[in-house]
C-alpha cells in the first residue's frame, strides 16, 4: 500500500489527464463543496440571475397573455398549425438527452471522463425537459384542461386515444421528466451528505440533512445504493432513446410530405445528442471559468465531449442526405416536391443555414487544435445549437406549409409572442441553473474521490 | 452525569484498503453485527461486514412487470372493454399501438422501485441515527473510513472489543452512544 502522504493523491505521470494533478479526497471535496458552502455571493451570479429571471417573468407575461387570448397570438395559421411551440419542445427535449447519455449509458460503458461533467449534465436534461413540456401544454389552447391527455376515471367514460403519438409523448416525457429526477437525486444524496457535515449555518445543516435522508455512507447502503444506479442507468438507456423515437413518431405517423418515413426515430436520437453536447459544452465552457475548475472539467472533457458532437453530428448529415434521396428515390410527386422547395422555396435560406451549421461549419472539429481552443468550441456549440433549431423548423414549417394541394398552401411567420416565449422558456432554463449552481454540487464529489482513487490505485499497479 | 448507553464502537482508519482489511479480520475474528461507513463505495466492503444477497433487483423485475403490465392492461381495458370503437372494421385490440405506453410504464415502475426500494430496503430517510453522535464521523463524507462494532453482537464486550479494534492500528476508537 502507499504511505500515508501519496495515498489518494493523483500524481503527475498523465500529460492529458481526466483530473488535475495533486487532488485528495480532502481537496476535491474542499473545491466542489466550497462553491456551495463558503463563496460569496458575487455581482456576476446575481447579475445572470437577474438577466435569466427576466426572461423568467417574461414567459409569465405570455402565459398570462395566452390564457386569456388565446393560441392566436402566435403565429400558428393553418395550414401551419404547428409552429414555434413543436420546433422549441422538440428541441428543448433534444438538449435533455445528452445529459441522460452521459450519466446513464456511459455509465454503462465505465467511461470515466463523465464523472466531473454527468452532475450538470443532468441537471440541464430535467430543466430542458422541464421547458419543453411546457410547450405542448401551452399550445393545446386550453392548457387548464391538460389532465385530458392522462387516463382518470371521468363523468365523461372518456378514454385518452392510446393509439396516437400524442398520448405516448404524454407517457414517454412524464416517465422521463420523473426517471431523470430520480436518477439525478439518488446521485445528489451521498453529496447532500457532504453538505450536511460540512455546513456552518443551522438552517444550512437541517436543510441538506433533511435531503440527505441521513445517509450515513455504511458499507450496506453503498452496496444497495450501487445496485440500485446501475439498474437505473440500464433503464434510462433504452429510455432515452425511446423518447426521442416517441417524438419522432408524432411526425412519422402523419402522412405529410417529408414527415412519413422510417428515418426519423435514429436520426432524431442522433440529432438530439449531437444539440445535447453542444448544450453541454455551452454551459461547461463558462461554468468551468467562472468557478475555476479548469482541474475538474479539462481540456480532455471538451476535446472528447467534441468528439462526440463530430461522431452524432455525422450521423444527422447522414440522416440529411438519406432523407434528400429517399424523396426522390421514392418516385412521389410530392415528396420529391418537398425536397426541392425546402432546397429553393421560400424557407430555403433556412435550409442553407442548417446545412451550415450543423454540417459544414463543425468539421472543423476534425482539427485537435480547434477542439482544444476553448473560445472556438464555445462558438461551434452555439454554432451547432442554432443549426438543430433550424432543422426542427424546416421539418415542421416547410413541411406543413406546403403539402399536397396548392390552394390549401400558406406562410408561417412567427409573431413577437413567439420570440418572446421561447426566450421566456430560456428564462426558466437559466434560472433554474443559477440556482442549481449555487445551492447544489454541480459536480459530484463522490465520483470524483472514486476517480481520485482509482487514478491512484492505477499509478500504483503500473 | 448519567451513564448513557452504547450503540457500539467505532474505529477510524485513512484509506479504503485499510477499513477492507480491517472489516476482513474483525469478520474473521467472530463478530457479526458490524458496519463500515465510507466516503466513496469500496468494492467488497459489503461482503466483508457480512452483507451477501439484496432482493432489490428481484423488486424491480417486478416494479417493471407491474408497470408493463398496467400500460397493456390499460390499452386493452380502454380500446376493447371499456370504449370499444369500430373504426373501418380494424382490430379492437390493436396490440402494436400499445407497445409504447407499455414499455414507457415498464421503465417507470421499475425505475420507481429501484430508487423507492432502495431507500425504503436501507431504511432511508433515517433522520437520527447514532453513529452521528460522535464527532469525528462527520469526517466519515470526505476522506475517513470508519468500521463499527454494534453493541448488540454477541461476542462484545467493551472492554475486549476496544483492545481488539486498537489492535487493528486505527487512528482511534470511539464509543458511539445510543
Amino acid at each position: 500500500m502507499a504511505s500515508e502522504d501519496s495515498h489518494n493523491t493523483v500524481g503527475v505521470a498523465d500529460p492529458d489527464p481526466i483530473i488535475g494533478p495533486g487532488h485528495t479526497f480532502e481537496t476535491v471535496t474542499d473545491k466542489i463543496s466550497s462553491i456551495v458552502l463558503t463563496r460569496p455571493v458575487t455581482p456576476g451570479w446575481v447579475f445572470g440571475l437577474l438577466i435569466a429571471f427576466s426572461a423568467l417573468m417574461l414567459l409569465n407575461l405570455v402565459v398570462t397573455l395566452l390564457m386569456i387570448k388565446g393560441v392566436g397570438i402566435w403565429g400558428i395559421r393553418i395550414p401551419t398549425a404547428w409552429g414555434f411551440a413543436i420546433v422549441n419542445f422538440v428541441w428543448w427535449i433534444g438538449i435533455g438527452h445528452a445529459g441522460t447519455l452521459i450519466s446513464a449509458i456511459l455509465l454503462l460503458l465505465h467511461q470515466k471522463w463523465r464523472t466531473s461533467i454527468n452532475r450538470f449534465a443532468e441537471a440541464m436534461t430535467l430543466f430542458a425537459v422541464m421547458c419543453a413540456g411546457m410547450f405542448p401544454l401551452l399550445h393545446m389552447g386550453r392548457p387548464w384542461l391538460f389532465f385530458y391527455l392522462m387516463p382518470y376515471p371521468n363523468p365523461m367514460w372518456m378514454w385518452p386515444q392510446f393509439r396516437s403519438p400524442l398520448v405516448w409523448d404524454v407517457f414517454a416525457v412524464s416517465t422521463y421528466l420523473t426517471v431523470s429526477l430520480l436518477f439525478w437525486y439518488v446521485g445528489l444524496i451521498p453529496d447532500l451528505a457532504t453538505l450536511r457535515d460540512r455546513a456552518k449555518p443551522k438552517a444550512a445543516k437541517i436543510i441538506y440533512g433533511m435531503l440527505s435522508m441521513g445517509w450515513r455512507g455504511s458499507a450496506v447502503h453503498w452496496s444497495r445504493y450501487e445496485t440500485a444506479s446501475l439498474l437505473l442507468a440500464g433503464l434510462a438507456t433504452p429510455l432515452v432513446v425511446s423518447v426521442h423515437t416517441v417524438v419522432s413518431f408524432d411526425f412519422t405517423i402523419g402522412i405529410i410530405p417529408g414527415w412519413h418515413t422510417t428515418i426519423f426515430p435514429p436520426y432524431f436520437v442522433a440529432g438530439a445528442i449531437y444539440s445535447g453536447f453542444a448544450m453541454v459544452l455551452t454551459l461547461a465552457i463558462p461554468i468551468r471559468k467562472f468557478y475555476h475548475l479548469e482541474d475538474l472539467v479539462t481540456a480532455r472533457h471538451l476535446d472528447i465531449m467534441a468528439k462526440v458532437m463530430l461522431a452524432t453530428g455525422l450521423i444527422v448529415a447522414y440522416g440529411y442526405l438519406l432523407e434528400a434521396f429517399l424523396a426522390f428515390y421514392s418516385g412521389d410527386q410530392y415528396e420529391i416536391y418537398m425536397m426541392t422547395n425546402r432546397f429553393h422555396g421560400p424557407y430555403a435560406p433556412l435550409y442553407w443555414m442548417l446545412i451550415s451549421c450543423n454540417i459544414i461549419i463543425p468539421q472543423l472539429l476534425w482539427s485537435r487544435r480547434v477542439r482544444r481552443n476553448v473560445g472556438l468550441l464555445f462558438v461551434l456549440s452555439l454554432v451547432v445549437n442554432t443549426g438543430m433549431w433550424l432543422e426542427r423548423f424546416v421539418i415542421v414549417v416547410i413541411s406543413l406549409s406546403r403539402d399536397f394541394i396548392p390552394s390549401s398552401w400558406g406562410m408561417y411567420y412567427p409573431t413577437r409572442w413567439d420570440w418572446a416565449t421561447y426566450i421566456g422558456t430560456f428564462g426558466l432554463f437559466f434560472t433554474l441553473f443559477f440556482l442549481f449552481i449555487r445551492f447544489l454540487p454541480m459536480i459530484s464529489i463522490v465520483e470524483v474521490r472514486s476517480l481520485v482513487h482509482e487514478t491512484n490505485e492505477e499509478k500504483g499497479h503500473s | 452525569m448519567v451513564k448513557r448507553r452504547i450503540y457500539g464502537l467505532m474505529a477510524e482508519f485513512t484509506s479504503p484498503e485499510e477499513v477492507l482489511a480491517a472489516a476482513h479480520t474483525t469478520h474473521d475474528a467472530g463478530y457479526r453485527r458490524i458496519d463500515a461507513f465510507s466516503p466513496i463505495p469500496v468494492e467488497g466492503l459489503a461482503e466483508a461486514v457480512g452483507f451477501d444477497w439484496t432482493i432489490l433487483p428481484t423488486l424491480v423485475f417486478f416494479g417493471g412487470l407491474g408497470g408493463g403490465l398496467t400500460g397493456f392492461g390499460m390499452c386493452w381495458y380502454a380500446n376493447v372493454i371499456s370504449f370499444p370503437l369500430n373504426i373501418g372494421g380494424k382490430p379492437f385490440n390493436s396490440w402494436p399501438m400499445w407497445i409504447p405506453i407499455t414499455f414507457e410504464l415498464t421503465i417507470l415502475g421499475a425505475a420507481l422501485t429501484a430508487v423507492f426500494g432502495m431507500l425504503a430496503l436501507n431504511g432511508l430517510p433515517t433522520p437520527y441515527h447514532p453513529t452521528f453522535n460522535v464527532e469525528r464521523f462527520a469526517a466519515a463524507s470526505t476522506d475517513r473510513f470508519f468500521l463499527c462494532i454494534k453493541a448488540r453482537d454477541q461476542k462484545f464486550d467493551l472492554a475486549k472489543t476496544k483492545a481488539f479494534l486498537e489492535g487493528l492500528h486505527p487512528n482511534g476508537v470511539f464509543e458511539v452512544e445510543d
